[in-house]
């Protein structure tokens, strides 16, 4: 790797940290576990003359379970994160979507706060983010401030993070009783990205759905809410095929890209294909033995 | 000479044959070791290249200036600067005497011909220095339309990627069966067909697509000019080769050229090459009189280490309604890219010779028109041909069998050789000296069980199951343990196929080997050990593999085409052959009796009727060492040389059975069973053979499932990151059932076969065949490689659409 060159500082506060931002101005970017950043500065794809790393500051790390919210450190590595028994106990789907990023290696370096900062619209996490209606706690040189997550992302690698804030913490609300949850996530091998993701989050009530969030992963430059297939499944059975008819909607509002993994027409068609099959899933109406997604 | 049958090592056991876990890992996979880039030498600078961004350009003006004036940088050059503009690299392989060769340049001076081609490279202190320099130099183009699609190349009028060869042809080689007399004539079995009702003709178009060889270790080359003497490291798998055709190419004495190839991590075939940039950095290196190292980034060995593959194959097959094939007729356009590589045009002929696979064609014809584009050159890729090969007839197979409403397995047994008619001449002229193709397939039906999950599929399709099953079979062979030299010459290769080793008996009576091969992953030190140790009658451990060195392996043809067991061990067997005539001798005159009556066993000689007198191979290197007593007449040393030149390929073969699911809904394809049963011939280390066995499924199915290097319209290579280039990993991966069948080659005294690419042969097509059988019934009778959800799924819509034809559609 021959990255151009760049100044490397290392902040030991969160105070210091905005304050490097602050001074370096637009040329100066977050180092936290370099999982996207990295690669950016190796292909030369991005050339910073500033890397600002907050891997040592105090108290950007950790879980904690603040009432009826998990607070979740922006610094937190992916692995920590799926390990974390609060977040298995009180947000699987968080756990679940962790596990399919990248790689073992890449997860130990990489950091939740990261793969939302960056706001690839391909990552598995900005529409988790988005479906769990995460609170995003960012701080800068006048105090903090709080986004929900579906204000937080503006365009393709784009989020309202100004040039010298910086995302400190993502809080989850814990999720009342009668809430499934399933992450699908369609790709080709193991590591890469997701050609269409979807977060369902599905409340029961016997067998009627009484409350539906979908986050679909990669169907724009932004994480969307497919709140058309969330309307059509509010009081719907679970059973007799209410399901499937609400899927149908999923690719509405969306505008997918076309790329080397898919055109547009195919991610619409997998959005509406594994939506349904994500709402099945966190409803407990599909099994979840492994899916087909290889290939 | 008495041919000296294996035996077994000191300790009474037979080291052939022995799961021995390799001695070489430790350090290779700790990376604790000799790679090229671990090299440092005192003063020693680092190269940056700067590349062309465009596919097809004329050069107007490189200005290296700002470049010099960069922190570090001790030299700019172009071409001209290193007086290279005269050199052309070597191709190796005038596969016709009309073929057309373009000079092909160390650096691009007037135009360069692919995206990535070098055109000025930076010398610096630090890699990051140079990196940073290159990134200075302005180079102007004028943009010269981009040569890209073969044939569009080959029609009145193209745009030529070199004019001063007036086509963008390479070459035609045409092989006709009624021609060498060895089988009829293929049109007048078309046109017979044609006229009856009772056979069919079929015709299909198969796209082989392109691949990146994808070796782990980067390309890395360090020069140090000493005096006289240049040496050069190199991640090559060709030492030998390297070191001639560089001497060659630049006018080097090549007394005064040493090529080291240390550790290698990988290759393919992939550095089977005499780089550009390794004749740059002796370049450079002569020029400044410093050590030089450069090594490659990920994305600029994707962008310009050569390719692999791309052929357009179009076959016509004819046959009996009742499965027996009549004819076969091939004719293939192969991609060679910007410029021809080392055996660039030759690979699609090693192919050639096995578009008949297992079968017994009476009529067969095949052409190969080799087209220049203005993309990166392609080469050597593990099978170089003969995938591409078994991949087209495997297919063809199940296109008869789908025609004729057969089982794809029996159309298969009603034509292939059978075991009692070994050895069997080809209609491809090739003789198969051995094999065992209803054992291998029985076996692999077997662990598979065939008739269980054709119940399951008839089931599936009866249902609608949304996840369709599909079963696909490969029956293949292969050529390899190139080669016999008279075949090499025949096709007008630059060289010959022996293999040369040499055995040093030291004091302590322990052992240095020196061998021609050249490996870079395969295991050569620890299964060379093996054999030798059996040989000699010497512990495992006592036995050093030396390779690599042209300085202390000073002849040799390196590694490539699985000839390193086949033909490069032997050689070492020879060699030891004659170690073993020469200390027996020395043990006759040692222990006073007559020659006659010496015997050798595990490494003992003793003296019939008198089991007390006896001495070791290894106390009697120690004899040899002090000279104190030794016979008149002949020399004090125990060393021996030997070159083995095989008098025929070796033909692996098996049979590879893979269930799919095809899930109908998204096109997603999920490998459920792998079944591998192979003939390798007799096996040295099963160890090691399954791990090439594993090895070459795992890129037999990338092909089919997920690599394809993809150029754009103007061009640029856009799969060049391992983000756009798909490679599978263990997750991606079923498990693998492998098991062997073992029909010894007769061609050599080990009876082993090799085992290097088969894998990456055979599995191609059962994977292709099976995404097909899933989906057949519903419309669909092709997908192009590789077939990815989105291909799969185009095809399945268009064929409910109504109409099947190929899918298109990126990968």
């Amino acid at each position: 790797m021959i990255p151009a060159p760049f100044d490397y500082l290392r902040p030991a506060t969160r105070a210091e940290a905005i304050a490097a931002l602050r001074d370096r101005g637009e040329d100066a970017k977050v180092l936290a576990g370099g999982q996207s950043l990295i690669p950016l500065l190796r292909l030369r794809l991005a050339a910073p003359t500033a890397l600002v790393d907050i891997s040592r500051i105090e108290g950007l790390r950790g879980v904690h379970r603040a009432g009826d919210t998990l607070v979740i450190g922006a610094a937190t590595s992916h692995d920590e994160v799926l390990r974390h028994p609060l977040v298995t106990e009180h947000c699987p789907l968080l756990a679940q979507a962790v596990g399919t990023v990248a790689d073992p290696a890449v997860r130990h370096r990489g950091t939740l706060g990261g793969a939302l900062a960056h706001a690839d619209p391909a990552g598995d996490l900005p529409a988790v983010a988005v479906a769990l209606e995460a609170q995003l706690v960012l701080a800068g040189p006048a105090g903090e401030r709080t986004v929900p997550a579906g204000e937080f992302f503006v365009d393709y690698l784009e989020t309202v993070l100004q040039q010298d804030e910086l995302l400190t913490e993502i809080r989850v609300p814990v999720p009342g009783t009668g809430w499934g949850t399933h992450y699908e996530k369609f790709h080709r091998v193991a590591q890469a990205w997701a050609i269409v993701g979807v977060a369902a989050l599905i409340r029961r009530d016997g067998d009627t759905i009484t409350d539906a969030r979908i986050g679909l992963t990669n169907m724009g430059p932004t994480p969307v809410r497919a709140r058309a297939v969330e309307q059509a499944l509010l009081g719907t059975s679970v059973h007799n095929g209410g399901i499937a008819a609400a899927a149908e909607y999923a690719a509405e509002g969306t505008a997918p890209t076309g790329d080397l993994a898919a055109q547009p027409d195919y991610r619409r068609h997998l959005a509406r294909v594994l939506t349904r099959r994500a709402v099945e899933r966190a409803a407990g109406t599909r099994g979840t033995a492994e899916p087909v997604t290889a290939g | 000479m008495t041919q000296t049958v294996p035996t077994e090592s000191a300790n009474g056991t037979r080291e052939i044959g022995r799961a021995r876990r390799r001695k070489e890992d430790a350090r290779l996979v700790t990376g604790r070791t000799r790679w090229t880039d671990n090299i440092t030498l005192p003063g020693m600078l680092h190269l940056a290249f700067v590349r062309s961004p465009i596919a097809h350009a004329r050069i107007t003006r490189i200005d290296t200036s700002p470049a010099a004036g960069m922190p570090g940088v001790v030299g700019v050059f172009t071409a001209a600067d290193l007086g290279a503009e005269g050199i052309g690299l070597p191709c190796a392989w005038q596969v016709t005497p009309d073929m057309k060769a373009p000079q092909r340049p160390p650096l691009a001076s007037q135009t360069v011909h692919f995206a990535g081609e070098g055109v000025a490279v930076v010398a610096a202190r630090t890699a990051a220095e140079a990196r940073d320099a290159a990134d200075t130099v302005e180079v102007d183009y004028d943009p010269l339309e981009p040569v890209l699609d073969m044939e569009a190349a080959l029609a009145d009028g193209a745009n030529l990627v070199h004019p001063e060869l007036e086509t963008n042809r390479n070459a035609l080689w045409v092989f006709d069966s009624a021609g060498a007399g060895s089988g009829g004539n293929v049109d007048h079995a078309i046109t017979a067909a044609e006229a009856d009702p009772d056979s069919v003709v079929i015709h299909r178009r198969f796209r082989q697509q392109r691949l990146v060889p994808a070796f782990m270790e980067p390309r890395s080359t360090v020069v140090d000019p000493t005096g006289e003497q240049l040496t050069m490291w190199s991640a090559t798998q060709v030492p030998h080769i390297l070191k001639t055709m560089t001497a060659l190419s630049l006018g080097i004495p090549e007394h005064k050229l040493r090529v080291i190839a240390p550790d290698v991590g990988g290759g393919f075939g992939g550095k089977l090459a005499v780089a550009p940039e390794e004749i740059v950095t002796l370049l450079v290196a002569r020029k400044l009189g410093k050590p030089v190292k450069w090594t490659e980034t990920r994305s600029e060995c994707m962008l310009t280490a050569h390719h692999g593959r791309d052929q357009i194959q179009d076959l016509t097959l004819t046959a009996g309604r009742d499965g027996t094939v009549t004819g076969l007729k091939v004719d293939l356009l192969a991609d060679m890219g910007a410029y021809l590589g080392l055996v660039t045009p030759g690979v699609p002929l090693l192919g050639a010779f096995m578009f008949n696979a297992i079968y017994k064609f009476p009529a067969y014809r095949f052409s190969c028109t080799n087209v220049f584009t203005t993309k990166t050159l392609t080469d050597a890729y593990r099978g170089a041909g003969r995938p591409e090969a078994t991949f087209a007839i495997e297919r063809m197979m199940d296109e008869l069998a789908a025609e004729l409403g057969m089982d794809p397995m029996d159309v298969r047994k009603k034509n292939w050789i059978r075991h009692e008619e070994f050895p069997f001449t080809t209609v491809a002229t090739l003789v198969y000296d051995s094999g065992n193709y209803e054992a291998a397939t029985a076996r692999a039906e077997e662990l598979f069980d065939y008739p269980a999950l054709r119940r399951e599929q008839a089931e599936r399709r009866r249902s609608g199951d949304p996840v369709q099953l599909g079963i696909g079979i490969s029956t293949y062979t292969e050529m390899c343990g190139l080669a016999p030299s008279r075949v090499l010459g025949a096709l007008a290769y630059g060289a010959g196929g022996w293999e040369h080793a040499s055995i040093r008996m030291l004091p302590t009576g322990k052992v240095e080997v020196v061998t021609g091969s050249s490996p870079h992953g395969q295991g050569h030190e620890t299964a060379w050990s093996q054999i030798l140790a059996d040989q000699l009658g010497v512990p495992f451990e006592d036995i050093e593999v030396l390779h690599g060195d042209t300085q202390v392996s000073h002849k040799g043809l390196d590694t490539y085409g699985s000839r390193s067991l086949s033909v490069g061990a032997i050689a070492m067997v020879k060699a030891a052959d004659k170690v073993i005539e020469k200390a027996r001798r020395i043990a006759a005159h040692l222990l006073e009796a007559a020659e006659g009556d010496i015997e050798f066993h595990a490494g003992t000689f003793s003296v019939k009727g008198s089991p007390d007198a006896r001495t070791t191979i290894q106390e009697i290197a120690l004899a040899v060492f002090a000279a104190h007593d030794y016979p008149e007449g002949i020399e004090p040393s125990l060393d021996s040389d030997a070159t083995f030149d095989p008098e025929n390929f070796s033909f692996p073969h098996g049979t590879h059975l893979c269930a799919t699911e095809v899930d109908t809904e998204t096109g997603a394809v999920r490998l459920r069973s792998y079944v591998a049963v192979d003939d390798v011939g007799n096996v040295v280390n099963p160890l090691i053979v399954e791990g090439q066995v594993h090895g070459g499924l795992a890129q037999g199915i990338a092909q089919a499932l997920y690599e394809e290097a993809i150029y754009d319209s103007d061009g640029n290579l856009v799969t060049g990151t391992l983000v756009d280039y798909l490679l599978p990993a263990a997750p991606d991966l079923p498990d693998f059932t492998t098991e062997r069948t073992t029909t010894p080659a007769t061609s050599n005294p080990l009876g082993v076969k090799g085992v290097g690419e088969a894998g990456a042969i055979a599995s191609t097509p059962a994977v292709v065949n099976a995404i097909l059988d899933a989906v057949r019934h519903l419309g669909v009778i092709d997908i192009p490689m590789p077939c990815s959800p989105e291909r799969v799924w185009r095809a399945l819509r268009t064929a409910r659409g109504g109409t099947a034809h190929t899918a298109g559609g990126p990968a």
